[in-house]
């Protein structure tokens, strides 16, 4: 069963006084459950049209699109943006953090539009959340205090703290140097493999690219699968000489390998509180498809096979 | 449970947005607050000034219901024994505990410079609660100075400025009655009686004349003394000079429900015991007996004020929470990014405006309370013709409340709907 699925999709816009344009054009992307992909395009290739669709913001003009196998036209907007807020983490190129909050509420932020245990025990799940991604020093710090690899990982952390199935990651380095650059993708990989999270990350860097396992091309809103051999993923080899150098690395400031696979639920020697926030995640997926039979069932049964 | 979480998120990111630009949100809301205030005291001001009105009414035609009872007869006159008897009967049958005959003579009294006829009016003693008869020094007759072979005085400002304004502790004493005043003005007259001062009623700036309130029953017993054996003329003279004794009104305060039926009722008693060939008249004076509120006018120019000043401030608000949310584009896009629908950021938004403006109407609220109650404040508008001021109206405080409230709604109703419509990615990469 596939987690996102679009089938000859075509988005058009009618600009006032102008002709329909067409921005994608019979699109064909299926995204299984830990997938990862890469998607390259030029500016103006359709590439937000894309992102708006996948992240369910948005409908298409023709084609179907499904989560867990059902059309998301059959949802409701509110439904649609509650499904989105419980499975979907999107990680921008900006960071997008809100100003004038501290660290710990930005993460706090996508905790507010969940409900039961989750919503009352947001600060705590949030707070896990940074120590998670070595921050756990920083959560009163403003964003315009940290440091762009700082910012970006409060940014993953707030795109991972309802546990995503889907992590949409839009130029996630573009505005980072190379070697943070590759410790954030590092982050979001390791986040990602560990809850079987899929990937699809939007980006103009072939070296982030490749990171994928599979890679796809938009070109004037055609998606086409790349064979191109520079754009083959890269080996697990080659990954870790292309980490930084530096052991501290911003992932794991201060053992957080142990706290990653704690609150993603992961057995380790020491069972810790993170293991009931993934629990907690998960019950909430379950709550926010009440109604949903299909898809509810769907979504348990993939987040514990994850 | 969903709808809880909703309700207590909003309102969370509605104060984290309050507080995070509480520079922005405190110049805006100044201006709603001084709005909320403004509203807020004129409507408790309006209250005072209604209260003032109707105290000034009350002092001329009564409370409501005030009952006037008049008898005549077409063929010769009514004696007032018998006037006063069927009188308290009637009282006595109705359990009636507010009523006064009222009579109005004048009486010559010896000041220092010279005896001046004085305007009396000769009451009972429930006139005073009745009429709200307001004392600038000393106390209304009590209901045991009836019995006082001296009678009690409560005279003007002037009539006591003539005096000498002397303390009333003291007692203070004038010569009443007997043909001998003029000259006499050392002692007691023939026929005459010393009277006690025990009240000073405020004099109005237009008032030049002394005026001097006594219980009807000293009045009606210094009128048979001077007229009996040992005086030689009337007391007190008709002061239009129709000769004889002076005629009584007769008042009744009665509960409003119950006035139309006293009144056919009184008229009914009272014919009947005065016999035929009486005619009586019992009729409302009281402001409350138009059936239109008579204050109406007040409190629509009130209100109209009230809404002007409220509408004033709404539109500074509304103007700065447009131009915030165009500034806020992005932080809505992120936010409907992880999961906030289109009507959680609409009510998000509007709940920024209202959390804003509630703190700030009970501000506005609270600064009226003290604006109002202040002393001086009561001075000015009183005009010292208030005698019960009214507690601060909580009415005036709830419609100060839901204003303010129904401004932030308002004003938070354009920012939302232009929040909803933002386009969420556009938003976020641009």
């Amino acid at each position: 069963m596939s987690l996102l699925q679009l089938e000859d999709v075509t988005r058009t816009v009618i600009p006032p006084d102008q002709p329909a344009l067409t921005i994608l054009s019979g699109v064909n992307l299926t995204i299984e459950p830990g997938d990862h992909v890469s998607i390259v395009g030029r500016s103006g290739s359709g590439k937000s049209t894309l992102l708006n669709l996948l992240g369910l913001l948005d409908l298409p003009t023709s084609g179907v699109i499904s989560f867990d196998d059902r059309p998301v036209k059959s949802y409701s907007g509110a439904r649609r943006d509650r499904l989105r807020g419980a499975s979907i983490g999107f990680v921008f190129q900006q960071f997008n953090l809100l100003a004038g909050r501290t660290a710990l509420e930005n993460v706090t932020m996508p905790l507010l539009y969940s409900s039961g245990r989750t919503f009352w025990r947001r600060k705590k799940i949030a707070a896990e959340m940074l120590e998670l991604v070595g921050l756990g020093h920083r959560m009163t710090s403003m964003p315009d205090r940290l440091s762009g690899g700082e910012q970006q990982r409060v940014a993953i952390a707030r795109s991972l703290v309802r546990g995503p199935r889907l992590i949409l990651a839009d130029e996630p380095t573009g505005a980072l140097d190379l070697d943070t650059g590759q410790s954030v993708m590092e982050l979001i990989d390791d986040v990602a493999e560990r809850t079987g999270a899929a990937q699809v990350v939007i980006t103009h860097d072939p070296m982030i690219a490749r990171r994928a396992r599979r890679h796809f091309r938009l070109d004037r809103g055609i998606l086409t699968p790349v064979d191109d051999p520079a754009f083959e993923p890269l080996t697990r080899r080659e990954m870790r000489e292309m980490a930084p150098t530096e052991p501290s690395t911003d992932v794991t400031a201060e053992g957080g390998d142990r706290d990653v696979l704690e609150l993603f639920g992961v057995p380790t020697d020491d069972t810790g509180s993170g293991a009931t926030a993934r629990a907690d995640a998960e019950g909430e997926a379950a709550s926010e498809a009440e109604g949903d039979a299909p898809a509810d069932e769907a979504a348990t049964t993939d987040r514990k096979d994850a | 449970m969903r709808g809880l979480t909703g309700f207590v998120g909003a309102l969370l990111e509605a104060w984290q947005e309050v507080r995070v630009h509480r520079t922005r949100v405190l110049l805006s809301l100044i201006g709603v607050a001084v709005a909320v205030c403004s509203l807020t005291t004129v409507v408790a001001l309006g209250a005072i000034v209604q209260q003032a009105n109707q105290e000034l009414s009350e002092r001329q035609g009564g409370r409501p219901a005030t009952l006037y009872v008049s008898a005549f007869r077409l063929n010769g006159t009514i004696d007032p024994a018998d006037m006063d008897a069927a009188w308290s009967k009637t009282l006595e049958r109705y359990d009636i505990a507010y009523a006064s005959r009222v009579q109005n003579t004048v009486q010559l009294v010896p000041f220092a410079t010279g005896s001046v006829q004085v305007g009396t009016q000769a009451v009972d003693q429930p006139f005073g609660e009745m009429h709200r008869v307001r004392l600038v020094e000393g106390s209304w007759f009590s209901p045991t100075d009836e019995q006082q072979l001296a009678p009690r005085l409560i005279v003007n400002e002037v009539f006591w400025d003539r005096m000498g304004r002397p303390p009333l502790e003291s007692h203070p004493v004038v010569a009443l009655g007997g043909e001998g005043v003029p000259g006499a003005a050392s002692g007691i007259p023939a026929g005459g009686t010393l009277a006690v001062i025990v009240g000073v009623t405020p004099a109005s700036t237009w008032e030049t004349e002394p005026t001097m309130i006594m219980l009807a029953r000293h009045a009606e017993a210094m009128q048979k003394a001077a007229t009996g054996e040992r005086g030689s003329a009337a007391a007190a003279a008709d002061p239009y000079g129709g000769g004889g004794a002076p005629q009584s009104q007769y008042e009744m305060w009665v509960p409003p429900e119950l006035a139309d039926a006293l009144t056919a009722a009184v008229t009914r008693d009272l014919q009947g015991a005065l016999g035929e060939g009486t005619e009586v008249n019992v009729s409302r004076q009281d402001w409350a007996q138009y059936g239109d509120d008579p204050f109406l006018v007040t409190k629509l120019v009130v209100i109209g004020i009230a809404v002007l000043v409220l509408l004033l401030g709404a539109l500074g608000l509304v103007n700065i929470a447009l131009v915030t949310v165009k500034q806020r584009v992005r932080e809505i896009g992120i936010r409907r990014s992880f999961g906030a629908t289109a009507g959680r950021v609409f009510f998000a938004v509007m709940m920024e405006s209202v959390v804003a403006t509630v703190v700030a109407g009970a501000l506005g609220v609270v600064a009226a309370i003290l604006i109002v109650q202040s002393p001086a404040m009561r001075d000015l508008v009183g005009q010292g013709m208030v005698s019960d001021f009214p507690p601060f109206p909580v009415d005036a405080a709830i419609t100060g409340l839901i204003a303010a409230t129904a401004v932030g709604a308002l004003a938070g109703l354009l920012p939302a709907l232009v929040a909803v419509r933002v386009k969420v990615i556009d938003a976020i990469r641009y």
